[in-house]
């Protein structure tokens, strides 16, 4: 991969100039949580990287969109409106996430409709943050990432290390070169391991991965599944904040003519007891325990085409569940209660 | 058409409804063709696979297909009405459109199938994938050893497609069990027993050159694979074809995750093995 550095001083106008290849995204704060927004005010664009409300992939896999306009039976596709957008300020975690949504959309039968959006969505990624309460990057190997991005800034202090991830990436680095500098000496190195270094010692929870996945088969009767559907509100928060959940439903929404109308598509939550009814009343995970085990089979065991975990550490669902259910908290029940709170 | 749909698998093609009547009191048939000529001749699918069948204001589902791929040209359907999608389905006239997609879904192993005898087992609406391999069979019967049709219903007003699987029992290369609960009138010509009880007519099979299917509500499956696995068939030679909920049929909307496997995919076709390795399958 091509790496370069860059002044800390000069991202602002290197940004600026991004924005011939789409709208400039990046986070804001709202109120006390942060969020992706459009940013046509610059002030308001947070450069170091913050857990935002919602992963990234709200851009990307958006929370309600029209797939289809149909007129009759005949049926069109709805790809036309997606924007080009310049998206700064992604985390390592919400990047891994999209790997991972990227296999599920792109295999066997690719979905245009992500597809298109990755493709016209230039992700700019950040590391080197301050891990705070709940990050889980470390514990789950998604605090660096290699792929799935088109820059990445790596933030060193003194500058940033900038990786091109993608030809979109280096010919955005081409509009400015004069910000880019590829002469990487011993300095950066050191810088950047110092810098790694400082950061690794931060984390404060971990969970270990070797033997989570393991601990998940051997617990399928555990009674903390019982203990934690009776916990659970059903409000679906943990599904729509979690940068790997893809679920979603479709409805069609007839204008009032009722011959034209619209195929919708929005995000869908497997902790919803409607989820998996199928006609004649049978439902194959009935109990809210049911639920949360697939849910939670999903993050800690195996997910998707290629059966992994699919957790990403990011702490959402920690930040998130208003009654404490989160993989932290799941991971020390299944542990019987033997898991410590502490550093790995 | 809109060039982008070309590439785009959740756009349904349009076809017409050619021909349909009532198999039961909610149950009903429907012969449908790809308006375009080409695409209806060239279609592939195999028995046990699926295709999404939507009208427009209603949505999609996934129905299975019933005809056999030996009898190209139509698709054949059976469907019950239990909501929206079905209910605007059966307000439907003859030649409407409809949009359809797929095939979809694994479909049973033919090539594994083929040179075995095979024991169909059809409760209710399982009628619908399993007519597809009976079909299938029987056009092609020199690659089958002996096939059983073993078929339950409530009454005899249940039993789907009951005429034409009582003039299979005519056939002298088919052995055709059929069974009702209960026979309200007393003129039912077949046996009067769960169809767990036809299984005593099932003899001298060599099992591990058998293959069984089954599909149906899901009480019967438990007690059908007792009696398959009493038979001495390998678990990994009894198949099954499972009901979800599918919102996309390709692996992409969820629904119908059983661990992380995508029923729509890997399935719907499932070996008694598959089974017993994912406890949620049944
Ligand atoms: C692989 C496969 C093959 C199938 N083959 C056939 C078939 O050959 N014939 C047939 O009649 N049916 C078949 N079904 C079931 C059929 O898809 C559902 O009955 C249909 O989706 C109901 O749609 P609806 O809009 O009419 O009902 P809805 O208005 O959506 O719902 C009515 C009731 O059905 C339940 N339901 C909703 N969606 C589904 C769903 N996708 N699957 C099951 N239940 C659902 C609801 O929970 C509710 O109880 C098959 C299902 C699958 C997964
Ligand atoms: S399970 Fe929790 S920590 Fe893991 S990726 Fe999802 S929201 Fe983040
Ligand atoms: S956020 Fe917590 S309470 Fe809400 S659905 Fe998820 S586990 Fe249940
Ligand atoms: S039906 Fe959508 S993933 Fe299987």
């Amino acid at each position: 991969m091509r790496v370069l550095w860059m002044k800390k001083e000069d991202l602002r106008e290197f940004l600026e100039s991004s924005k011939q290849f789409g709208e400039l995204w990046g986070p804001v704060q709202k109120g006390e949580v942060y969020v992706y927004d459009k940013i046509d005010d610059f002030s308001r664009l947070i450069l170091e990287p913050k857990r935002t409300l919602l992963p990234v992939k709200k851009l990307i896999h958006p929370p309600e969109f029209n797939i289809l306009r149909y007129e009759g039976e005949t049926y069109k596709t709805e790809l036309e409106n997606i924007p080009r957008r310049v998206v700064y300020g992604v985390p390592p975690c919400d990047i891994h996430g999209l790997l991972i949504l990227d296999d599920l959309f792109r295999r066997y039968y690719p979905d245009p409709y992500y597809i298109t959006r990755r493709e016209r969505t230039a992700i700019l990624g950040v590391s080197f943050c301050t891990p705070t309460e709940g990050c889980l990057c470390k514990s789950m190997g998604t605090d660096v990432v290699q792929e799935g991005f088109d820059l990445f800034f790596s933030d060193l202090k003194d500058f940033y290390l900038v990786w091109v991830g993608s030809s979109l990436g280096d010919d955005m680095v081409k509009v400015r070169p004069d910000l880019f500098n590829n002469n990487i000496t011993r300095k950066h190195l050191d810088k950047f391991m110092e810098c790694k270094k400082e950061r690794d010692e931060k984390f404060t929870k971990s969970i270990d991965m070797t033997v989570i996945p393991d601990i998940m088969e051997l617990s399928y009767d555990s009674p903390v599944w019982e203990e934690i559907g009776e916990r659970c509100l059903e409000c679906g928060a943990c599904t729509m904040v979690c940068p790997t959940c893809n679920c979603y439903n479709v409805v069609d929404e007839p204008s009032i003519s009722g011959f034209t109308g619209e195929r919708r598509r929005y995000w869908d939550c497997c902790i919803f007891t409607e989820y998996s009814l199928v006609a004649g009343g049978d439902n194959f995970r009935a109990t809210r325990a049911d639920r949360l085990k697939l849910w939670y089979t999903h993050k800690l065991k195996s997910f998707g085409y290629s059966g992994k975990p699919a957790c990403v550490g990011c702490g959402r669902c920690i930040d998130t569940c208003p009654v404490d259910i989160n993989v932290l908290s799941v991971v020390r029940g299944l542990l019987g209660g033997k898991e410590k709170e502490g550093k790995s | 058409m809109n060039k982008s749909n070309e590439e785009n698998p959740f756009v349904p093609e349009p076809a017409r409804i050619v021909r349909k009547y009532d198999l039961s009191d909610d149950v009903r048939f429907f012969q449908i063709r790809f308006v375009d000529m080409e695409k209806a001749l060239s279609m592939r699918y195999l028995p046990g696979q699926f295709m999404m069948l939507s009208i427009a204001g209603a949505g999609e589902a996934p129905f299975s297909i019933s005809s056999t791929p030996s009898r190209p040209g139509l698709l054949e359907f059976c469907v019950r009405e239990v909501g929206e999608v079905t209910r605007a389905l059966f307000r439907l006239k003859e030649n409407s459109i409809v949009g359809i997609r797929g095939p979809y879904g694994n479909g049973f192993p033919l090539d594994k199938i083929k040179g075995n005898n095979l024991i169909i087992v059809v409760g209710g609406l399982g009628a619908a994938p399993l007519r597809s391999l009976l079909l299938y069979a029987l056009d092609n019967r020199d690659n089958f050893g002996n096939v059983y049709l073993l078929h339950g219903a409530r009454t005899p007003s249940d039993m789907l497609f009951k005429e034409e699987f009582l003039e299979l029992k005519e056939r002298d290369d088919l052995q055709c069990l059929l069974s009702v609960d209960k026979d309200p009138t007393g003129d039912w010509p077949c046996y009067v027993a769960k169809v767990t009880k036809l299984f005593k007519y099932v003899k001298n099979v060599n099992v591990a050159k058998t293959y069984a299917a089954v599909c149906g509500p899901p009480v019967m499956y438990k007690f059908v694979i007792e009696k398959l696995v009493k038979l001495g068939i390998p678990k990994h030679q009894i198949l099954m074809t499972l009901e979800r909920r599918m919102k996309c049929g390709i692996g992409k909307c969820g629904h119908c995750v059983v661990g992380h496997t995508y029923t729509c995919i890997d399935g719907p076709v499932f070996t008694y093995w598959d089974v017993t390795n994912m406890r949620e399958l049944i």
